[in-house]
């Protein structure tokens, strides 16, 4: 009977404990101020001559005879969510395709690079991520913010990278985090609101770009080399492109992507 | 072909042709509780395909708790109001569950339906840790397909116990017909329920992502061959059995309407809908529907199954070669 007393005992008390932290606990993110995945000590960045280096620019086009009309979305799930309700998988402007990711994919060798101090932004306003596309050196800080009077979570769903899930209310603190290791075509999502969805792109060098609205690009800093120039969009697949830079040389490189890969 | 039991002029007349009347009383209160709590755990199954169909499982990213709390009721827009509602359904078909239990082991004279509460209430304490399990880690395939594997499960449970505790199966003294077909009906049943099951791992495994739609497609094939045999057979040889050849036509009657949402939803999903850019009403409307009507359908055939083994016995000298037949029966 005293045995039986104190095993009820024991389970009401580990009740009111998971009670009492529950009761303590914030929602996810305000307890979360950073979640920096562990990195090994960067290397000491290679010189680079600073008198010599060119730039790599040029536009993507979308080649096909009639460009795709802008998919709709349907945000009435949640009445917070107001704005533009058009898709971003691929937007085509006058044949410009916007939301290419360009950087260099080889010829830089084993040069290493500093990784800025500043953060990118990725901005969550109108039940959309901005920007749609986005570039980040590996080890660099991506702060992630809410704008919308609404909670978000933000789950990248990465290949080489470690994987998370975390929500943030209407004015919470930026999440911060860092991604180890490079990848490119990054894809993160929101499970509350299923048509938001972007994608980051982590890479070891400062030398890659996002076309805009214009399809236009510009890479600027590379040292004077062979390179491979890749152009990755998310719908369409990827393209590559050699070119080679001479000191102070401002090469072209434009691309196009053809209707038939959607 | 088997013959009626009470029609065998060695048992007319004589207290055997009754064979076993279990001598427990029809609890009419336990019942209904027991036929609710199924009804609710087909609506859980409802609320849960309904998370997966609207790519919210990950919308609440913490578990047990939801945002941080056990108690505070989340703004139930977008992705939320689908996985906290399936959370909320999840905990009263829980509460339930210790209900039934408690009242089954209390009051219920037959060990063995004691035990199978309790297995139920097991059941249902693992199908928690799963859900949670599987938020946790972000929806693994292997983890996301036994939540739906051991939903059904319990679904079949709870549904047993109904029918155990019902009026029929406590008063009625089994009609019993022995089989003397090949294969007999029984093992044809047992069949029906392991092709159903490897059926819900296919598509459970293809719904999370884990395998690709064919391997359950191909097998729908097999299932619907598995299932109109022992459907034909038990309604073209015991349809004087009114519990076997209701099971049958239920049986047969969801496993058509399932084929048909089976196709609906692979034209709504697979080939409609891979290009979407969030899901799509026909879409999620289709495939809840194919997972609670597949539940139905398990279950019905677990019914079935069990209403053949009460019955439909093996006869007694093909089971013990060289003995004097006794009546058997549950």
């Amino acid at each position: 009977m005293k045995k039986t007393l104190l095993a009820t005992l024991s389970v009401l008390a580990l009740m009111a404990l998971m009670l009492l932290a529950a009761c303590n606990k914030k929602e996810t993110s305000e307890s979360q101020p950073t979640g920096a995945e562990t990195t090994a000590p960067a290397p000491a960045a290679t010189a680079i001559d600073q008198a010599t280096v060119g730039s790599v620019s040029g536009a993507v086009k979308f080649d096909g005879a009639a460009p795709p009309k802008a998919q709709k979305i349907d945000m009435s799930q949640d009445p917070a969510c107001k704005g533009s309700n058009e898709a971003e998988n691929v937007v085509v402007d006058k044949g410009s395709l916007a939301n290419v990711f360009v950087y260099v994919k080889d010829g830089l060798g084993s040069r290493t690079f500093d990784v800025p101090k500043e953060s990118v932004v990725l901005d969550q306003s109108g039940c959309r991520y901005h920007p749609h596309v986005l570039g980040v050196m590996a080890g660099q800080t991506v702060q992630i913010k809410n704008d919308d009077p609404t909670t978000h979570n933000i789950h990248p769903t990465p290949k080489d990278n470690r994987e998370w899930n975390e929500s943030q209310p209407p004015q919470a603190a930026p999440i911060e985090k860092t991604f180890a290791r490079e990848e490119v075509m990054l894809p993160v999502k929101c499970n509350q609101h299923p048509w938001m969805k972007m994608y980051i792109n982590v890479v070891k060098s400062p030398f890659y770009a996002v076309t805009g609205p214009d399809g236009k690009y510009e890479i600027k800093g590379l040292p004077p080399g062979d390179y491979t120039i890749a152009f990755v969009h998310e719908k369409l697949g990827e393209q590559d492109q050699k070119v080679t830079v001479g000191p102070k040389q401002s090469k072209t490189v434009d691309q196009s992507f053809k209707a038939g890969a959607m | 072909m088997g013959r009626l039991l009470r029609n065998d002029p060695r048992f007319a007349g004589t207290k055997e042709h009754r064979l076993k009347v279990i001598a427990t009383p029809y609890n009419r209160r336990l019942h209904a509780f027991a036929v609710f709590t199924a009804c609710v755990t087909l609506l859980l199954i409802v609320a849960g395909a309904l998370v997966t169909s609207n790519d919210a499982g990950l919308s609440v990213p913490d578990w047990p708790t939801t945002f941080g709390s056990f108690y505070k009721m989340p703004h139930m827009v977008g992705g939320v109001k689908f996985e906290h509602g399936h959370r909320m359904v999840a905990e009263f078909v829980g509460l339930l569950t210790i209900v039934l239990a408690v009242w089954t082991w209390r009051t219920e004279k037959r060990r063995w339906l004691r035990m199978l509460s309790v297995a139920a209430l097991g059941t249902v304490i693992v199908q928690g840790i799963l859900g949670g399990l599987t938020v946790l880690f972000f929806l693994p395939p292997a983890i996301s397909s036994a939540h739906a594997a051991v939903a059904q499960t319990f679904f079949c449970i709870a549904v047993c116990i109904a029918m155990f505790t019902g009026q029929k199966w406590v008063e009625e003294p089994p009609q019993v017909e022995f089989d003397t077909r090949r294969p007999t009906l029984f093992p044809l049943t047992l069949l029906s329920i392991f092709v159903l099951y490897v059926q819900l791992i296919l598509g459970a495994m293809f719904r999370h992502k884990g395998m690709s739609w064919w391997p359950h497609v191909v097998h729908a094939g097999v299932v619907a061959v598995v299932l109109t045999w022992t459907a034909i057979r038990a309604l073209s040889v015991y349809s004087k059995i009114a519990a076997v050849r209701r099971s049958a036509m239920m049986m047969l009657s969801l496993l058509i309407t399932q084929l048909c949402l089976g196709f609906t939803a692979f034209l709504t999903r697979v080939a409609w809908g891979k290009d979407t850019l969030q899901p799509e009403l026909p879409m999620v409307i289709s495939t809840v529907a194919h997972v609670a009507v597949g539940a139905l359908l398990l279950a019905t055939t677990v019914v079935l199954a069990i209403q053949v083994w009460r019955h439909v016995p093996v006869a007694f000298e093909e089971r013990v070669p060289g003995t004097e037949r006794t009546p058997q029966a549950a």
